[in-house]
C-alpha cells in the first residue's frame, strides 16, 4: 500500500511541470493570501508590543480621577507630594521617594517622507525620573541638564519625524530648545516621546499642572497598599493604575482593529483562493483522468490516488504559503510605522513578523491547500474507470 | 444583442470551473468594495471639506488653547466675513467606552458658518437662551434616544468644575442634521458661556476658531494674514483651509490608503493571475468549435469580440454580485468603521475595474482565437 501511495503521488509530482499554469494558480493565489494576512498581523503584533511592552508591573501610574489618558488629567504640585509620599513607593539611598511628576505636553513635529506635521510627545520628567525608569537609557549625546532648555529624544522618534538629530534646535513656545541626546528603552512607547526636565518645560509653557505620577512601588504586591493609601485619602480625587494595565487600555481599540482587519481580510482572501484551488486541481483531475484510470484498471487502489491529490494540492499550498511568508517578511519585518495612540499623541511601532505569525501563515496555506483538494480528490477516486478509458 | 445565447453558452461550457472563477471573482470585488468604501469613507471628511472655510490651531499644537481675545482681531480682518470657534471636551455618557463628540461653541456663529447643519430657527432661538442648553446630531440621539427636554450627564475627560468633579449636565434642546454626511450628525454642541463659567481653569480660551472667509481664492493670503496678527505672541496660530486641516488628521493616523491600495493590489494580481489562466485553459479547449465557427463564417474580428464578451459578462456579473454583497455588508460594519453606506463612487470605481480586468484577461486568449487558422485548427495541429 504505501509503496503504491508512494508511486503514485511521485509520478504526480514529476507531472506538475507539463501543468505549470493551472499549478502556479494555486501558489500565487496562496502568496497573496498569506502574505496579506502576515503582513497585518505585523502591524497588529508591533503596535501591541511597543505599548505592552512599556510599563513594569511594580509600577504604578497616578491621574486624575475620570482621566483616560495622560493628556487629559491634571495633578497639582501638593497632590503630587502627597502621592510620592504615599505608603509602598520604594525610597532611594538618599531617602527619596523613587517617583515622578510628569508633565504632557504636545509638539508639532513633520514627519520624515512627508511635511505633515503630527503630535509628538513631549514629557518633563521630575529629578527622580530615570531613577523610576532605568530602562531608559541614553545612546548618543549627553543627559539636558535642570533649568537650561535642553532635550533627549527617543530613538524612534528621531528616526520617525523630522529635526530631532543631536545639536538641532526647536522652537516651543516662544524659546529655542537643543536636542543633547538620544535614548533607547526597549522599543517601548517611551522611545517615540521627547524627555526634558519637568521644572523647565513648565516654565516654559507657563503651567503649574503635572499631567500624571508615576512611582517605582517596593515591589510588585505594594500597589494594593498604595492604591489604598491614595484612594481614602480625602484630599485626592485619583485613579490609580499599574503601569502595563494602563499601557495595554491605550492599544486595545488598534489592536482590535488590526487584529478584525487581518483576519476578516485575510479570511476573505482565503476563500477567494480556495476556489482558484479547487478549480486548479479539478482541471488537474482531469487532465490525470486517464492516467488515473488505468492505474485504476492495473489494479491501484483509490487511496493512492486521493492521497496523490491531496499531497500536490499540499505542496503547491505550502510553496505558496512560504513564498508569500518570505514576501511579507522580506518587505515589512522591521519596518517602522506610526500612528494616534490613545494619548493623542504618535506612537512608533516596528512591525513583526515572529516565527509564530510566520506559522500562522504557513497553516492557513495548508488548510486552504488541504480544503481546497477535498472534492477534486473524491472525485478522483470516482472516475468510472470504463468511461475514462474509452473517451480517452 | 442576438449574440448574447452564444457567448452564455460559451461562458457555461464548463460549469464547475466558471463558477468557481465567478466566486473567486465577485470575493475579490467583495473586498475591493469594504476596503476601498471605508477609504473613501474616511477621505470623505476631507473632500466635503468647505472651501471658503479656515481652521486655525495653535502654531504649538492644537490641543494648546488660544485667547478669546483673538476672535475680534481676526473678525476685523478685511478678508474675514464671520468667524466662530469651539473647544474640544472630550467626554462620555456613563462609560468611557461611550465616548461623545462634544463642543462648546457660540450657538449662533457656529451655525452661521456651518449652514450644512440644518437645525430649525425655533431650536436654535431656544438654545440662544436656555444657558445649560445642547444641540445634537440626528444618529447621536438615535444611538442613545436621547430627545428634546432631556436631561443628560456627561463626564469630561478634561475639564473639571471647581469642586474637583467633571460631571457636567445638559438640556437637550435642538436635534441638526447634515443630509448629505449622516456621519457629520453624530456631536454634541452645547454652550461656551456655560463651559467657560463652569470650569475651574483655562478660563478666557478657545480651541480653535474657524474662518469664513470672502474669496475662496484668497484662502493662502488670508491664513498669513490671521497668523501674522499673532506672530510673536506667547500664543502663535497656524491656519489652514479645513480642507488641509482634516487631511492633516487624517495622516495622523497613518497612511490607509497605502495599506489598502497594496492589499488590494495583492488581491487583484492574484486575480488576474487566476482568471487569465481560466480564459486560456477553456480556449484551448475550445479551438476546434472556434475553428467550426469562423467556417461558418464569423469574422476573425466576430471571434476576438465574442471571447472578449465572455471575459467582459464573467467579470462585470461577479463584480456586480461582490459589491452588491459588500454593499448590504456596510451597514453590519457600521460600528467598527462608523460608515453607514457604500459610497456610489466606489461602485463606480469598481465596475470600471472589473472591465479592465476583462480586457486585460481576456485579450490574449481573444488574440489568439482571432489569429486562429482554420485548417490547422480543425486539423489540430
Amino acid at each position: 500500500m504505501l509503496k503504491q501511495i508512494s508511486a503514485v503521488t511521485l509520478m504526480n509530482l514529476q507531472n506538475i511541470p507539463s501543468r505549470l499554469g493551472t499549478s502556479l494558480v494555486i501558489v500565487i493565489g496562496i502568496a497573496g493570501v498569506v502574505g496579506v494576512l502576515i503582513s497585518v498581523l505585523a502591524m497588529a503584533v508591533g503596535f501591541s508590543k511597543a505599548l505592552d511592552n512599556t510599563g513594569r508591573p511594580d509600577r504604578a501610574i497616578v491621574m486624575r480621577g475620570g482621566s483616560t489618558s495622560e493628556l487629559g488629567s491634571t495633578i497639582s504640585r501638593d497632590n503630587a507630594l502627597t502621592i510620592l509620599d504615599a505608603p509602598g513607593v520604594r525610597k532611594n539611598a538618599d531617602g527619596k521617594p523613587i517617583g515622578t511628576g510628569d508633565v504632557i505636553l504636545i509638539v508639532d513635529l513633520p514627519q520624515k517622507g512627508s511635511d505633515s506635521g503630527v503630535n509628538v510627545t513631549l514629557r518633563g520628567v521630575g529629578p527622580q525620573g530615570f531613577e523610576a525608569r532605568p530602562e531608559i537609557k541614553l545612546i548618543a549625546g549627553r543627559m539636558f541638564q535642570p533649568a537650561v532648555r535642553e532635550l533627549i529624544v527617543g530613538k524612534s522618534a528621531q528616526a520617525q519625524f523630522k529635526g530631532l538629530e543631536i545639536g538641532s534646535q526647536l522652537a516651543l513656545r516662544d524659546s529655542e530648545w537643543t536636542v543633547v541626546g538620544v535614548f533607547e528603552s526597549g522599543g517601548d512607547a517611551h522611545e517615540s516621546e521627547i524627555l526634558g526636565d519637568a521644572e523647565t518645560v513648565m516654565s516654559a509653557y507657563r503651567r503649574n499642572l503635572f499631567q500624571s505620577v508615576t512611582v517605582l512601588l517596593d515591589n510588585v504586591a505594594a500597589f494594593d497598599t498604595f492604591k489604598d493609601a491614595l484612594t481614602t485619602n480625602p484630599t485626592l480625587s485619583v485613579d490609580v493604575k499599574r503601569e502595563p494595565d494602563y499601557y495595554a487600555g491605550l492599544s486595545k481599540t488598534l489592536k482590535t482593529i488590526l487584529f478584525f482587519v487581518a483576519y476578516v481580510v485575510g479570511g476573505i482572501m482565503a476563500v477567494g483562493a480556495l476556489f482558484g484551488s479547487l478549480n486548479t486541481m479539478y482541471s488537474a483531475v482531469s487532465a490525470r483522468s486517464v492516467e488515473i484510470a488505468t492505474l485504476r484498471a492495473l489494479g491501484f487502489g483509490a487511496t493512492p490516488v486521493v492521497i496523490s491529490v491531496f499531497v500536490e494540492a499540499l505542496l503547491l499550498a505550502l510553496i505558496g504559503g512560504v513564498i508569500g511568508a518570505a514576501l511579507a517578511w522580506v518587505f515589512f519585518n522591521g519596518n517602522a510605522a506610526n500612528t494616534l495612540s490613545g494619548n493623542f499623541t504618535q506612537i512608533v511601532f516596528h512591525l513583526t513578523i515572529g516565527p509564530n505569525i510566520m506559522l500562522l501563515g504557513i497553516v492557513w496555506a495548508a488548510a486552504i491547500g488541504m480544503i481546497g483538494s477535498l472534492f477534486p480528490a473524491i472525485r478522483a477516486a470516482r472516475l468510472p474507470i470504463a468511461v475514462v478509458l474509452r473517451a480517452g | 444583442m442576438k449574440y448574447l445565447p452564444l457567448v452564455w453558452s460559451g461562458l457555461w461550457r464548463k460549469r464547475t470551473r466558471t463558477l468557481f472563477t465567478l466566486l473567486s471573482i465577485m470575493i475579490a470585488f467583495l473586498l475591493f468594495g469594504m476596503l476601498q468604501g471605508t477609504n473613501a469613507a474616511f477621505s470623505r471628511g476631507v473632500e466635503g471639506a468647505n472651501v471658503n472655510r479656515l481652521v486655525t490651531v495653535s502654531r504649538i499644537s492644537f490641543t494648546e488653547s488660544l485667547p478669546y481675545a483673538d476672535l475680534a482681531q481676526i473678525e476685523a480682518l478685511p478678508g474675514v466675513d464671520r468667524v466662530a470657534f469651539a473647544s474640544w471636551f472630550g467626554a462620555y455618557y456613563q462609560d468611557p467606552k461611550q465616548f461623545v463628540f462634544s463642543f462648546p461653541v457660540d450657538a449662533e456663529r457656529y451655525f452661521n458658518l456651518f449652514p450644512e447643519f440644518k437645525l430649525p430657527k425655533e431650536q436654535l432661538d431656544a438654545w440662544v437662551h436656555t444657558k445649560s442648553g445642547a444641540v445634537i446630531g440626528v444618529e447621536l440621539a438615535k444611538k442613545y434616544g436621547w430627545k428634546i427636554g432631556d436631561r443628560v450627564p456627561l463626564h469630561s475627560t478634561i475639564w473639571t468644575k471647581p469642586d474637583g468633579t467633571s460631571d457636567w449636565s445638559f438640556d437637550i434642546v435642538g436635534i441638526y442634521d447634515d443630509p448629505n454626511d449622516r456621519s457629520q450628525a453624530n456631536a454634541f454642541f452645547f454652550n461656551h458661556d456655560y463651559f467657560d463659567e463652569g470650569r475651574s481653569f483655562s478660563k478666557g480660551t478657545v480651541g480653535w476658531y474657524i474662518e469664513r472667509i470672502k474669496d475662496p481664492t484668497a484662502a493662502a493670503a488670508d491664513g498669513a494674514a490671521i497668523d501674522h496678527l499673532f506672530l510673536n505672541s506667547s500664543d502663535e496660530t497656524k491656519t489652514q483651509t479645513e480642507k488641509e486641516f482634516n487631511q492633516s488628521f487624517l495622516k495622523q493616523l497613518g497612511d490607509i490608503n497605502f495599506i489598502v491600495t497594496s492589499i488590494l493590489g495583492a488581491v487583484f494580481f492574484t486575480l488576474l493571475f487566476l482568471t487569465g489562466n481560466t480564459m486560456m485553459q477553456s480556449l484551448r479547449e475550445r479551438v476546434p468549435e472556434l475553428a467550426v465557427l469562423k467556417t461558418l463564417g464569423f469574422t476573425d474580428g466576430g471571434v476576438l469580440a465574442l471571447i472578449l464578451a465572455e471575459c467582459l459578462v464573467l467579470c462585470v456579473i461577479s463584480a456586480l454580485i461582490g459589491l452588491g454583497i459588500a454593499a448590504l455588508a456596510f451597514p453590519a460594519m457600521k460600528d467598527v468603521i462608523g460608515v453607514v453606506s457604500l459610497p456610489v463612487s466606489v461602485i463606480e470605481l469598481g465596475i470600471g475595474v472589473a472591465v479592465l480586468l476583462a480586457l486585460v484577461t481576456g485579450l490574449p486568449p481573444a488574440w489568439r482565437a482571432m489569429r486562429l487558422n482554420i485548417v490547422d485548427a480543425l486539423a489540430g495541429r
